[in-house]
């Protein structure tokens, strides 16, 4: 079928000067050249290297536990176990923020004690004169585990006499969502259709691995440089080693990739107390295959959705299943729950509707936060089960999602109304139209497939957690910008676009601005970058912080040029009339003139989110987010019958990211997202066997290499409309979330037949087709219904 | 065990070392200061610690410091600088290839590689020379934009 755009309204923004140009980001020649200094090439005089010993049973309680042959190692300095901390917790905080309440007794212990959840759970902490000597300790550490029954899939650990991995029971989160009423919904279908869709774990897999030094200064302070996505974890530190807050500080540093995997303390906690009770320097950096024994996974989720539709494809009604394994820590499985569950329906108006989502503790690896944040999850199962609808009432899969789209001011699913732009068939008709006609199979054995999938993501967090960010922007006396701002950039271009930000509103060029970031007691607490959120809450913070710096500017030159001060406008570097612009006066005058009149030449601004109240349980309804990014993906698949081997041929991804600050660290996000999205599609997964990660490499987990993938076209569609600076919206999340569904769509129009379970590997794929060859019923399971509801 | 002291020409300049037969090329420029030769997994599954050994390119965590002897080593720092970068390192930067830029300095080597003995590559010639280079931000494309643009750049700078 051919796709066309469909034409998009009509929306005038602003020409600008800074924002919106694809210039060279502040922080692109550092690192192409080498010259930027991560955290693991940090080292400090005197310097100890610290190991973590840990465990390689996934339930057993802690026999014995002799760390004195280690201790008596020469160049062993110090050992650690849980005897030394007494009831040292890792509490994964929402930093920073109210209105979170949480399950007591589930949240991981710094060193285990008597009992081991997970295989890879920390036990012991030591440090050495050498990285050798710190190894050889690690052999030395003698141990015997008395074996406890484990539970190992989320479903059994639901089920009566599972093995409870945290009293009373297995179940650490619970969300629902009702709204309208079901079986009235359900009432006038003409159709229902249920599908089960499974997702597996996968890793972050940041080529560079966790790492930190950290040392205690002249005021006791325990200094700790390391790559994170949230400084505010100083509190939670200063907690688990028992100190004030101020005596922890972060120094944060450019990450080599978070994506999610450094939102949760990985190093930090190991490093304070190895510092503070050595008093010297330490060290300590995972291997790769500790980082993928010791870091957060994607959670694993199975899902349920059993729609009504008209034969037009209107949905009347939705009830939805979500179950995921939280491992065997708390972190952040409740709030990936929730985020979940609320976009269990996705962009689709479901008047009717009903959720129940629950997570269940293992002793598996833990999971927690992965860009997309349970949302992917989400949106993996309800887009392929919008393809099975269309598949069920002989429709295109486009016209089906065009019928249900949700639309300006209608209410998602716990409500809330969208107050954006929402140009759902606006990117998913560009998606298609940009793939073209099918490409002609090479054999018979090959098979093309197209897919697409569309999304709703939030941006920005929860509301109820009362958000905020901190910027401090000032000008220099020789009219150079200095910013102050907290923000820990992951390598998405967060600290770049705060810099274009402050040069549009002040006129200067991006060179003529320097920021400081990630600093926990120096820089202005920005909060994490997670969520989505940086753009929208830091980038709003330095708006208005420049915004008041430029108020107090154009104020003085109105004096000084007898203009009103909207008549005069900051540009490379001057001020000037905006009618007559030959009058002028570079900005390091009018900064002499502001200091010499002790005008504020620097403001510190706090952006606070929305706020708003948690929401009644029961059914989950109310305002969740401050905004929503939309938009879709749509690939094109080879499939090769005989091998099972599944090639994309086209990529495509379209979304309306409100403004684009930096265009091209815009399409950097749109074509990195999806990359991973791919990857989650085709070969992603960790393999957990008993508890035991069989793929403890990146020989075994699979990423997408140069050779496996096209190159995703990026449509970027300017709505003006978000709430972040300049009408931007969010898209470092929203960019791998479609990607995933659309090639599992892709592979199912290849096949003529669905794989419910990522990744879809070859095996995967022959058997399918060994499947529909004996005629088996394979995923979707459809039925007519009784005028009452009831399924015929 | 013993140590030998072995020489380690890297960027140009001589480095006499006592080193460890196990110990790897990169933990011994890393030690020395290149810590632009970043390590990823020490496995040579990732490509973060490429470096050019006698002019071609090889995962550092994989050679033994001792098998580096006397040979020429060039990690990325010894192709330019900040004030005067090379023309890869330039492209990448314009090209908007580094985001993290965890995997850049060994993307860089493996590009430099690839145009020292291949300067108009196709557009499979440069996937395949950076095959063995992981980056999980950027989906590769302005990555192999990257390439493309130092190698019109070199051409128009060799007067071709």
């Amino acid at each position: 079928m051919k796709y066309t755009a469909k034409p998009l309204p009509k929306v005038e923004l602003p020409e600008l000067r800074q924002v919106g140009k694809p210039l060279r980001r502040v922080d692109a020649l550092g690192k192409t050249t080498g010259t930027t200094v991560y955290s693991g090439d940090f080292t400090m005089p005197n310097m100890l290297h610290a190991k973590v010993f840990r465990s390689r049973e996934p339930s057993a309680r802690i026999k014995r536990l002799d760390v004195s042959r280690a201790r008596a190692l020469p160049g062993v300095v110090c050992v650690l176990t849980a005897a030394d901390l007494p009831d040292a917790r890792l509490v994964t905080d929402m930093p920073g923020q109210t209105g979170q309440k949480r399950r007591a007794g589930s949240d991981a212990p710094v060193l285990a004690s008597d009992v081991v959840r997970f295989a890879g759970e920390p036990i012991a902490l030591i440090a050495a004169e050498t990285l050798a000597v710190a190894e050889q300790a690690l052999d030395l550490v003698e141990i015997e585990y008395e074996p406890l029954p484990g539970v190992f899939d989320p479903l059994a650990a639901l089920q009566p006499g599972a093995p409870v991995v945290h009293e009373p029971d297995n179940v650490v989160a619970r969300w629902k969502i009702r709204k309208g009423d079901v079986k009235a919904g359900f009432a006038v279908a003409d159709v229902v259709v249920e599908n089960t869709f499974r997702v597996p774990f996968i890793d972050h897999a940041y080529i560079e691995p966790e790492s930190g030094v950290a040392w205690m200064d002249g005021q006791d302070v325990i200094n700790i440089r390391v790559c994170t996505q949230v400084v505010e974890h100083f509190r939670s530190i200063a907690r688990a080693v028992g100190v004030p807050h101020n005596k922890i500080h972060i120094q944060g540093t450019l990450l080599g990739g978070g994506f999610g995997g450094k939102e949760d303390i990985t190093v930090e906690i190991f490093l304070a107390l190895l510092a503070k009770h050595t008093r010297r320097p330490v060290r300590l950096e995972y291997t790769r295959e500790e980082s993928i024994l010791a870091h957060s996974k994607r959670h694993p989720f199975i899902i349920t959705h059993r729609t009504g539709v008209k034969r037009n494809g209107r949905i009347t009604a939705a009830e939805i299943k979500m179950v995921s394994d939280s491992g065997a820590y708390l972190y952040l499985s409740p709030y990936v729950l929730l985020y979940a569950t609320i976009a269990a329906s996705g962009p689709y108006r479901v008047d009717h509707l009903k959720v129940d989502s629950v997570s269940a503790a293992t002793n598996n690896p833990f999971t927690s936060a992965f860009r997309g944040f349970g949302a992917a999850q989400a949106a993996v199962a309800y887009e392929q089960q919008m393809d099975e609808i269309a598949k069920v009432l002989g429709l295109d899969p486009l016209e089906v999602r065009c019928v249900n789209y949700l639309k300006t001011g209608d209410r998602n699913a716990t409500g809330q109304e969208i107050k954006s732009a929402v140009w759902l068939e606006e990117a998913a008709t560009r998606a298609l139209e940009a793939l073209g006609e099918k490409t002609p199979a090479p054999s018979d054995a090959v098979k093309i497939g197209q897919g697409f999938a569309s999304y709703l993501q939030s941006y920005g967090r929860i509301t109820w957690f009362h958000d905020t960010s901190r910027a401090w922007v000032g000008l220099e006396l020789d009219g150079s910008v200095v910013i102050r701002c907290g923000v820990p950039d992951l390598g998405a271009g967060q600290i770049n676009s705060l810099c274009q930000i402050a040069a549009e509103v002040l006129g200067v060029g991006l060179d003529d601005v320097t920021i400081y970031s990630t600093d926990s007691a120096l820089t202005p607490l920005a909060g994490t970058t997670t969520a989505t959120r940086q753009l929208y809450m830091s980038g709003n913070a330095v708006f208005h912080a420049a915004g008041a710096v430029r108020e107090s500017l154009l104020e003085r030159a109105s004096k000084h040029f007898e203009e009103p001060p909207d008549g005069l406008d900051l540009a490379e570097g001057r001020v000037f009339v905006k009618d007559d612009p030959e009058q002028s006066l570079p900005l390091s005058e009018l900064a002499a003139m502001c200091a010499a009149g002790g005008l504020p030449l620097a403001n510190l601004y706090l952006f606070k989110a929305p706020f708003t109240s948690t929401l009644d349980p029961e059914g989950l309804q109310g305002d969740v987010f401050p905004d929503f990014t939309f938009g879709a993906h749509a690939v094109e698949v080879a499939v090769d019958t005989e091998t099972g081997e599944i090639t994309l041929l086209k990529s495509v991804g379209c979304h309306d990211v409100g403004r684009a600050i930096n265009p091209a660290a815009v399409v950097g996000q749109i074509q990195g997202g999806s990359a991973q999205g791919l990857g989650y599609a085709l070969m992603e997964e960790v393999i957990v066997e008993e508890g035991i990660i069989r793929t403890p490499s990146l020989a075994e987990y699979l990423i997408p290499t140069a050779m496996d993938l096209p190159v995703t076209q990026a449509i970027i569609l300017e709505s003006g409309s978000g709430v972040g600076p300049f009408g931007a919206k969010g898209i470092g999340e929203p960019s791998l979330t479609p990607a995933a569904p659309a090639v599992a769509n892709a592979v199912a129009d290849a096949l003529g037949v669905r794989i419910p379970d990522l990744p879809l590997t070859p095996d995967k794929v022959l058997a399918a087709l060994d499947r529909a060859a004996g005629r088996e019923a394979v995923g979707a399971a459809a039925c007519e219904t009784d005028d009452d509801g009831s399924e015929a | 065990m013993q140590p030998k002291v072995v020489t380690l020409n890297v960027n140009g300049r001589q480095h006499y070392v006592a080193l460890m037969p196990n110990v790897t090329l990169l933990h011994a420029l890393r030690d020395l200061g290149y810590t632009d030769v970043k390590s990823g997994c020490e496995k040579g599954d990732c490509g973060a610690c490429a470096v050019l050994l006698n002019g071609a390119p090889v995962n550092s965590c994989l050679v033994l410091a001792w098998q580096a002897d006397g040979a020429e080593i060039v990690t990325n720092v010894g192709l330019g600088t900040m004030d005067r970068p090379h023309v890869i390192q330039e492209a990448f930067a314009d090209a908007g290839a580094a985001q993290c830029g965890y995997c850049t300095p060994g993307m860089v080597i493996s590009a430099k590689a690839l145009l020292d003995r291949c300067p108009h590559p196709t557009e499979a010639e440069i996937r395949e020379a950076i095959a063995g280079n992981l980056c999980r931000c950027t989906g590769y494309g302005q990555i192999i934009e990257a390439v493309q643009l130092a190698a019109e750049r070199m051409s128009e700078g060799s007067g071709e």
